[in-house]
């Protein structure tokens, strides 16, 4: 499998490869920090290099506004929220108490599982190879936003604004308590 | 001219950004954390989706990509955009959703600590009969 992925590397000599596998590195091993450490704090900051990483790795696909979206939206809007669900909710001080996992074996043995099967899947399928050329993304995702899936925008748009009142109704103070 | 790194590469770091988020959607107890672990998995599909439409040969379902729309006034087309952009597209959708769910998952995660005190996933069952 290992030989597998070092033989579909690119060239070890380009050091925009090397700038890749920092960036994979980072991505991998802030997600091993966020599934393991025992302090939520330290899992939200390893989530924000994960996502950091991310958006790394989507610029070596070329994929510019998905980039600029994933810091925007993740970095900016959901670890932000995610942080104050952490602030708001635990008590940080008893530090060894905030982040309890539960039938640690178990769950590292479907993991690794459902990593075996995918990593399978992706080593063994003969992908149909078509790279298209690297141009800059966002006009043509404009035109299929604005075109093809226009339904599912606006429905989307109808959702953000559900979700919005919904949170917001969710999260006040009852009044009648 | 192709990527720096080739697909398989990309496709692993996303398989070990799902069991990570499996991982951590099982054995945490608190809701927060699983919440975390929800982020991971949604990062890893939206990374085969983008990596996929960069790679991949796009299916001919995909259609093309514009269609002509006969107008009284002249000529007009529904624009489709490039095949490709169909998987940035979905990789869009999927961070709207992200965010949405996000919003509210805190919300009720707010809503739980409130009224119960914790936010702890195993106490959490009044309904359980």
């Amino acid at each position: 499998m290992i030989l597998t992925l070092a033989a579909a590397g690119s060239s070890w000599a380009d050091p925009a490869f090397w700038v890749f596998l920092a960036f994979a590195a980072m991505t991998v091993g802030s997600a091993v920090l966020v599934a393991a450490t025992r302090n939520i704090v330290y899992s939200a900051y390893a989530l924000l290099l994960t996502f950091f990483g991310v958006a790394g790795l989507y610029v070596f696909l070329d994929a510019d506004f998905i980039a600029a979206a994933q810091v925007l939206v993740y970095i900016g809007g959901i670890l932000v929220l995610i942080l104050f669900g952490v602030m708001l909710t635990n008590r940080i001080h008893d530090i060894h108490l905030s982040n309890e996992t539960t039938h640690p074996v178990t769950g590292a043995i479907i993991a690794g599982a459902v990593f075996l099967v995918l990593a399978y899947v992706a080593l063994r399928t003969d992908w149909e190879l078509d790279p298209r050329p690297a141009v800059p993304t966002s006009q043509e995702i404009g035109k299929a936003f604005m075109g093809k899936y226009l339904l599912a925008f606006e429905a989307a748009s109808v959702l953000l604004l559900a979700a919005l009142i919904g949170a917001a109704y969710l999260a006040r103070r009852g009044e009648k308590e | 001219m192709m990527p720096v790194a080739s697909l398989e590469w990309f496709l692993m770091i996303a398989a070990f950004l799902f069991a990570c988020g499996i991982y951590t959607i099982l054995t945490r107890k608190n809701a927060v954390s699983v919440l975390m672990g929800v982020e991971l998995v949604l990062n890893s599909a939206n990374i085969n989706l983008v990596a996929f439409a960069r790679f991949v040969k796009p299916a001919a379902s995909l259609g093309p990509q514009s269609v002509p729309i006969p107008m009284e006034s002249g000529a007009a087309a529904v624009i489709y955009g490039a095949p490709w952009a169909s998987g940035h597209v979905f990789a869009a959708f999927v961070i709207i959703l992200a965010a949405a769910e996000a919003a509210v998952a805190l919300g009720i995660i707010l809503g739980i600590y409130r009224s119960m005190g914790g936010v702890d996933v195993d106490e959490v069952s009044a309904l359980k009969g």
